[in-house]
């Protein structure tokens, strides 16, 4: 699938899957998964007693359905696990209704603070989840529990659809963005215009104008962090603060939002030592799936739903 | 005395000359990036076409958002100034203004003596202007013209999720898989503007006259769609495009401004 990345569209960020050769599935008692249907980006993760075992990140496409069965099937992929030996399933995101694999659905809300206390440890309290059409800061306590949100799924300034929008306008590769905004001989004054619309004509009059290509990709990475701002600054921002989604792996982003927070962001590494060490892959997009499939193990353990395991 | 009024806007730009109270010519075309030179050169067609130079115009008073760009300009005005000016002038009767431009939406209050009482305006964000349609018509593979006809032939209302242009555009893809005809697509998109337009002018009230000017004024899908989010009939003038430009020539003529 990730074969598309090499096509013209500077959007596409490449898609990826793995599995944990630690871990034998047929060892474990719950085995769980998360499907989260986005609007751009569909991942599955799969939970083996409350492990880390496997998943697969794909772009959504234009159906729901088919989005989560894709993303599943890419999950499932190295494993050697069939549908049918999943125990429970729980989808969320946007297109969480739509998950055919899915026992029930979970705000994705409540996915990212979960999933969030899961990556990132339970020392967090406030959580920015920058989606594909949506971004939303998310106050959680020591459990991962939301305690209080804010949201933006209006306008698409500040969002990930923004910045790929940007990076067809500009034609570099979505994840060049983060690196270029720093190849930069002095900080440009950010694209003042709010509206990607209207940003667009701005960057169009910037290039005519001969202003360099990577100031100007300073200019929209720090527009898109104030932007951000707004909305943390309206819930209040609390340490430790994590980025989930798939802005967070932006780092002319992130870095701006620091600056202008004056607070650092959480170490984008597993929280989990162990995780760590054997340096499992840790992606920030997988938090809302992450979150699902955790909150599918809990059920099952404390027996407020029953296994749909077939084999 | 003959003076200019010129409206520098985030897609065209209107020049008109005016000899006291008789346009003598006028013109508009595309501002595109280089704002300034684009100004002075349809300056300079338009007072050609007129066989007059520029030493024969005593004043030229700019507009715009772009208007500060005008280096020839003995002055500026505001765009709701020029707006409530230009209205009034051939429309004494209105009480609100209406203007939706290609970047820019606003509502203008103005007394019977043509103060301006109140204005509110929405230049942060697509929705509720005429980008909106433009970027609409792109993903419906149909100009906006025609858009602007066919939206006439709708029998179903739909409403559009998306309040933003990025987004708007994905739904209307969607739209067409769900094979939802052109013509309502068309229709949600007008409705669509005219909801955001629509709740701007209510910020400052609506009252009889209502005039409406701009580019979008010139879509009749979107008139019919603002008249039935407004519940009021609205009025447009024969060039509603112009009235910023004919505004700040009115200013010009007075010859009191900043």
């Amino acid at each position: 699938m990730s074969q598309q990345g090499k096509s013209i569209e500077f959007w596409r960020w490449p898609e990826n899957n793995w599995v944990n050769p630690d871990i034998d599935w047929k060892k474990g008692k719950f085995i769980t998964a998360g499907v989260d249907v986005g609007s751009v980006s569909t991942q599955a993760v799969i939970i083996v007693d409350g492990e880390f075992y496997a998943f697969g990140n794909t772009r959504t496409g234009s159906n729901s359905p088919n989005s989560a069965k894709n993303g599943m099937d890419y999950s499932l992929e190295k494993t050697g696990l069939k549908l049918e030996n999943i125990d429970y399933c729980i989808g969320t995101g946007y297109g969480r209704v739509n998950v055919p694999m899915a026992q029930q659905a979970i705000t994705e809300i409540s996915c990212h603070a979960r999933g969030a206390n899961f990556m990132y440890g339970p020392e967090v309290r406030t959580v920015m989840d920058m989606g594909g059409q949506d971004c939303k800061a998310i106050n959680i306590d020591e459990r991962g529990k939301v305690l209080n949100f804010m949201m933006n799924d209006k306008c698409a300034a500040g969002t990930g659809r923004g910045m790929e929008v940007f990076a067809d306008l500009i034609h570099v590769p979505v994840w060049e963005i983060g690196p270029r905004s720093f190849q930069i001989s002095k900080e440009p004054p950010s694209i003042s215009t709010t509206c990607v619309v209207f940003a667009k004509s701005e960057v169009v009059g910037l290039l005519e104008q001969g202003v360099p290509e990577n100031e100007i990709i300073a200019a929209y990475c720090s527009a898109m962090a104030h932007r951000i701002m707004e909305l943390l600054k309206r819930l209040g921002v609390k340490e430790k603060f994590a980025i989930t989604g798939g802005i967070a792996k932006n780092e002319g982003v992130v870095k701006r939002l620091e600056k202008e927070l004056g607070i650092k962001t959480a170490e984008q590494a597993w929280h989990n030592p162990k995780y760590r060490k054997k340096n499992y892959p840790f992606d920030t997009q997988l938090a809302g799936a992450i979150g699902a499939a955790l909150f599918g193990q809990s059920l099952l353990e404390i027996g407020k739903v029953k296994s749909v395991r077939k084999t | 005395m003959i003076v200019a009024g010129i409206d520098v806007g985030g897609q065209n730009v209107h020049v008109v000359i005016k000899e006291y109270g008789q346009i003598l010519v006028k013109g508009a075309a595309p501002a595109g990036i280089k704002k300034a030179e684009a100004t002075e050169a349809l300056y300079d067609k338009v007072l050609k076409q007129a066989s007059i130079s520029r030493k024969d115009i005593e004043r030229v008073v700019v507009t715009g958002s772009a208007a500060k760009r005008v280096s020839f300009a003995n002055g500026f005005i505001s765009d709701v100034a020029a707006d409530a000016r230009g209205v009034m002038r051939l429309f004494p009767n209105a009480r609100t203004i209406i203007d939706v431009g290609a970047e820019e939406g606003r509502a203008i209050k103005v007394s019977s003596d043509g103060k301006v009482l109140d204005f509110a305006i929405n230049d942060k964000c697509a929705a509720g202007t005429g980008t909106f349609v433009e970027a609409m018509s792109r993903a419906l593979e149909v100009s906006v013209e025609e858009m602007s006809i066919i939206a006439l032939d709708s029998t179903k209302s739909i409403p559009m999720n998306a309040q933003c242009a990025v987004f708007g555009e994905s739904e209307v893809v969607s739209l067409i898989h769900q094979n939802i005809s052109k013509s309502d697509i068309a229709r949600a998109v007008m409705d669509a503007v005219a909801g955001r337009v629509g709740s701007i002018a209510r910020i400052v009230g609506l009252e009889m006259d209502v005039v409406l000017i701009g580019g979008m004024a010139k879509n009749n899908g979107f008139v019919i769609s603002l008249q039935k989010n407004i519940e009021m009939e609205v009025i447009v003038p024969d060039d509603p495009d112009y009235m910023g430009a004919i505004g700040a020539a009115e200013v010009a003529l007075s010859g009191i401004f900043e």
